[in-house]
């Protein structure tokens, strides 16, 4: 091997050590767009790995049965009895799994790679069949996000002892020279040999912990990856240099996704420059908080989600949003009932099979049942299935100067409220904040709710208001959200006095016209919304934005429980 | 698992609670279920895959599919109630996996097609339900199964049996078992109606502390070198554990429940304000488990105090938003009601 610096010369030498390892390892989570660096990368694996290793492709939403294995519908025809196939990760057993656009991977798809990793074999339990077979295998998840959010889901990302990011080493680097496959296979042979000393694992260890790596799996992904750099190098034992390559290769990359230090306080933005009105002395911040919940908590109705959710004021479909649909050929898998093939229903094979079965020898007009199937048309089943429109909520947070340090604390107290509610209905919250020269996401739609609340509590504040920006941003997601099959929900806490226009310039009169225009649009696109108005009296600009958007109002004055019950009463 | 060799259960670095809580369950199946949330990488899956070595053997009635227990006759299956003779032999303790994607009819059980096919026989093929009778069942990532799965799950566990009515078959067999879950709360809760349906409930977390850390990936690299070496070398411990569970379950039915310890329980739980019973007979059941396992006469403060957290933890009512809150509130209130 040459030993080289450099990004790609890493690249190269951590192929060699997957091809050298790869169910040990697990796999690599390669960042770097569709091109000619990755699809070199991927080429010089493939030459590394032996020459009959299986080399599969995973699609994005794959099936249960095509991923884990089911029946094989033609052959259980033929046969007239069920036949298994082997699901994707039994064919890739002892090889490499490629997953492509491994970025918007499914929780639940992830999940069942995870466990593959983990036994090194799979596992179903589905069609009436009970299949276990090896999958000792290694990932290699193709990741083309772009912004810092898009990334494969944590839990695969753990057991992926490699995480590569090529995507700023230029084409014409690839040509350096790389390991050959014979430094592999000498490799190969070496490596259940490799010692590894004990200075090594504690070394590892030590690394780990100072880099704030939480989990346990990447120091000892990080010692196997020490043990193949010493088999690569013809070493018996692992040298300095390979575990500062391990240290480099796995715990490196994991450092710069560290668990958040210690939750602060957010520092105090500076006073807000446009506040008028006389404010009352501060009390300290852990107890403006607790009074301020508690305001809160008086201004949000419990079951205000709800409410909103079920509205008929809208145009919309009534009673489709946020509800459980079944439909008959998207969304999951919830067992099968007797009906027609019509329509675009899908057999359920196995349910029809036992529907017919019990009849087979009085079809057979008293004789035993010959090897041909009679099925008539009452046997036949067709999978249901529920598409459970999830809902989303998106919260719009104004994080500006004029929603001052206590006026957000507030509004935080809020949103907290309705994430409780969200939670008691595992509804997907988003986090949107908005201040300055335009919003931010913070949180894009997430069933962790910890993650949310760690979110909402590092939120600054300060500077100008650009509610039209914000209103743009909280359309483009609600459009992403309902493309997903979802059902978006805006709960936008905001004074509703924008100051900043589209373009980032100030001025209240562009900025307030524009903010109004971009409701109008959310409320054309028949988005549901609900605008808290964190203003100190309800006034008049959040209550003509919220007709913009065609929601429902709410005030949240400053601690007057009354008005509030009122407000809403009327509401 | 077949054919693989699983971690030694003594052999785990640290995770207390969570060690202590299945160990109860073995001791008393009758405690409800365990949860088991927190962080990846904390040895999980490894402690309830450990299981199946480290318990004893059971007697079961050959040839029955669902190894009923001879020497409870009340819980016989149809089939053994009219087998004649009934031979008994030695089983292990059965843990079965349940994997994602599992469809109902494998949980639950139905008709065997392929007997159905070619004999036109209506036989019943037992479902994951039966295997796992008198052991346990692990749903690893609970919070991502289907939630029609979990409710079916958590009914038949509360209820011992499974009633399949399904394809023209009306069949019903014992299934007693532990239900134990298992799940990441950054990949999405649990239903909070699902949380207190589980008796014991324990949050883990990745050991802080170097020495600790060192000592787990020592052990996990040494058992993946050599499985059958790293085995043989943790077998005294094995044993040792296992004849403490043992000695528990004989002891369990004479462990002296004092009324005072009864009355610390029950102040605890309205300190605490959890609703309803559960909480407090989870708590006695599992207090009298663990002062069989330490080989202590009657339940005392002691005992309490080191279940109180996961019998009750999750049963508060409680803002799903605090992360660690549930654990110190219990603490708070053991402060006060255990105060001299």
């Amino acid at each position: 091997m040459t030993p080289g610096a450099g990004p790609w010369a890493d690249a190269a030498r951590a192929a060699a050590l997957l091809a050298i390892d790869p169910a040990g390892l697990g796999g690599a989570a390669l960042r770097a767009p569709p091109g000619p660096v990755r699809e070199a990368w991927l080429a010089l694996l493939r030459s590394l790995l032996p020459p009959a290793m299986p080399w599969r492709r995973l699609p994005l939403g794959i099936a249960d049965s095509r991923l884990l294995g089911g029946l094989d519908l033609a052959a259980t025809l033929r046969a007239g009895r069920p036949v298994a196939e082997r699901g994707i990760l039994a064919e890739a057993d002892g090889g490499v799994l490629l997953l492509a656009m491994a970025e918007r991977l499914e929780p639940g798809t992830a999940a069942r790679l995870a466990a593959a990793l983990d036994t090194g074999e799979v596992a179903a339990e589905r069609d009436g069949l009970a299949l276990r077979a090896p999958a000792r295998l290694a990932l290699v998840a193709l990741d083309e996000g772009i912004a810092p959010e898009e990334a494969p889901p944590a839990a695969l990302l753990d057991r992926l002892a490699l995480r590569l990011d090529l995507s700023a080493i230029p084409p014409a680097a690839t040509s350096a020279p790389t390991p050959t496959g014979g430094q592999v296979i000498a490799a190969r042979a070496l490596l259940p040999r490799i010692a590894a000393g004990p200075d090594v694992l504690e070394a590892l260890c030590a690394t780990a912990a100072a880099l704030g790596i939480d989990s346990l799996r990447p120091p000892l992904l990080a010692l196997r990856l020490a043990r193949a750099a010493a088999a690569l190098a013809g070493r018996e034992a692992v040298a300095e240099e390979d575990a500062a390559l391990a240290a480099r290769l796995v715990l490196g990359p994991r450092a710069t996704q560290a668990p958040a230090a210690p939750e602060q306080e957010a520092p105090p933005p500076p006073p807000p420059p446009e506040t008028a009105e006389d404010q009352p002395p501060q009390p300290s911040p852990e107890q403006l908080g607790e009074i301020l919940l508690a305001a809160a908590e008086a201004a949000i109705p419990a079951g205000l989600l709800d409410g909103l959710r079920l509205a008929p004021a809208r145009a919309r479909t009534a009673g489709t949003s946020g509800l459980r649909r079944a439909s008959p050929h998207r969304g999951r898998p919830v067992g099968s009932r007797p009906g027609e093939l019509r329509g675009g229903a899908r057999l359920a094979l196995v349910d029809t099979l036992r529907a017919a079965a019990p009849w087979q020898r009085l079809r057979a007009n008293g004789g035993n049942p010959g090897p041909r199937l009679r099925i008539a048309r009452e046997d036949i089943r067709i999978r249901r299935f529920q598409q459970r429109s999830e809902t989303a909520t998106l919260f719009l947070v104004d994080a500006s100067g004029s929603a001052a340090l206590h006026r957000l604390a507030e509004a935080k107290g809020a949103v907290e409220l309705l994430l409780a509610e969200c939670y008691i209905r595992r509804d997907r919250v988003a986090l949107l904040a908005f201040r300055g020269a335009g919003a931010e996401l913070l949180l894009p739609p997430t069933h962790s709710l910890v993650r949310a609340r760690r979110s909402l509590a590092a939120l600054p504040g300060g500077g100008g208001t650009p509610i039209a920006a914000a209103l743009d941003g909280a359309l483009a997601l609600a459009d992403a959200i309902q493309r997903r099959g979802q059902t978006p929900l805006l709960v936008l806490l905001t004074d509703g006095r924008a100051n900043i226009a589209r373009d980032g310039r100030p001025g209240r009169e562009r900025a307030m016209a524009e903010a109004l225009e971009a409701a109008r649009a959310l409320r054309a696109a028949r988005i549901p919304a609900l605008l808290v108005d964190t203003s100190p009296r309800p006034q008049e600009a959040g209550r003509s934005l919220a007709a913009a958007l065609g929601g429902r109002y709410v005030p949240l004055p400053y601690a007057d429980a009354a008005a509030i019950s009122r407000a809403v009463r009327q509401g | 698992m077949t054919g693989r060799r699983a971690f030694p259960f003594s052999a785990i670095v640290g995770q207390e609670e969570m060690k202590l809580a299945i160990l109860i369950a073995a001791i008393d199946p009758g405690i409800g279920g365990v949860l088991v949330f927190g962080d990846r990488g904390t040895g999980k899956s490894t402690a309830i895959r450990a299981l199946a070595a480290l318990l004893p053997e059971i007697p079961v009635i050959e040839g029955c599919p669902y190894r009923c227990d001879p020497a409870d006759e009340a819980a016989l299956c149809a089939e053994c109630r009219t087998r004649r003779p009934l031979r008994t032999a030695m089983a292990p303790v059965p843990v079965v996996d349940l994997p994602l994607g599992a469809t109902e009819d494998r949980v639950l059980g139905a008709l065997d097609i392929q007997r159905a096919l070619a004999e036109g026989v209506k036989s019943f093929e037992p479902g994951l339900l039966a295997r796992a009778h008198r052991g346990f069942l692990y749903i690893d990532e609970v919070n991502l199964l289907e939630d029609h799965l979990v409710d079916l799950l958590l009914d038949v566990a509360a209820s011992g049996e499974n009633v399949v009515e399904r394809e023209g078959l009306s069949i019903r067999h014992p299934a007693r078992f532990v239900l134990v879950g298992s799940g990441n709360p950054e990949e999405g809760e649990l239903r909070p109606q699902l949380l207190d349906r589980f008796g014991l409930s324990v949050e883990v977390a990745t050991p802080k502390d170097l020495p600790s850390r060192i000592e787990v990936i020592r052990r996990r690299d040494a058992f993946e070198r050599d499985p059958a070496g790293f085995t043989a070398h943790w077998s005294g411990a094995e044993a040792e554990l296992r004849n403490r569970i043992l000695a528990a379950r004989t002891r369990l039915p004479d462990i002296a429940l004092p009324d005072a310890a009864l009355e610390r329980a029950a102040r605890l739980c309205l300190a605490l304000g959890t609703d309803g019973l559960r909480g407090e007979l989870t708590l006695i059941r599992a207090a009298r488990a663990l002062a069989a396992l330490e080989g202590e006469a009657a339940v005392d403060d002691a005992a309490l105090r080191r279940v109180a957290p996961p019998a009750l933890r999750h049963r508060l009512r409680r803002n799903p938003l605090d992360e660690a809150v549930s654990t110190t509130r219990v603490e708070r209130a053991m402060a006060e009601v255990f105060a001299p």
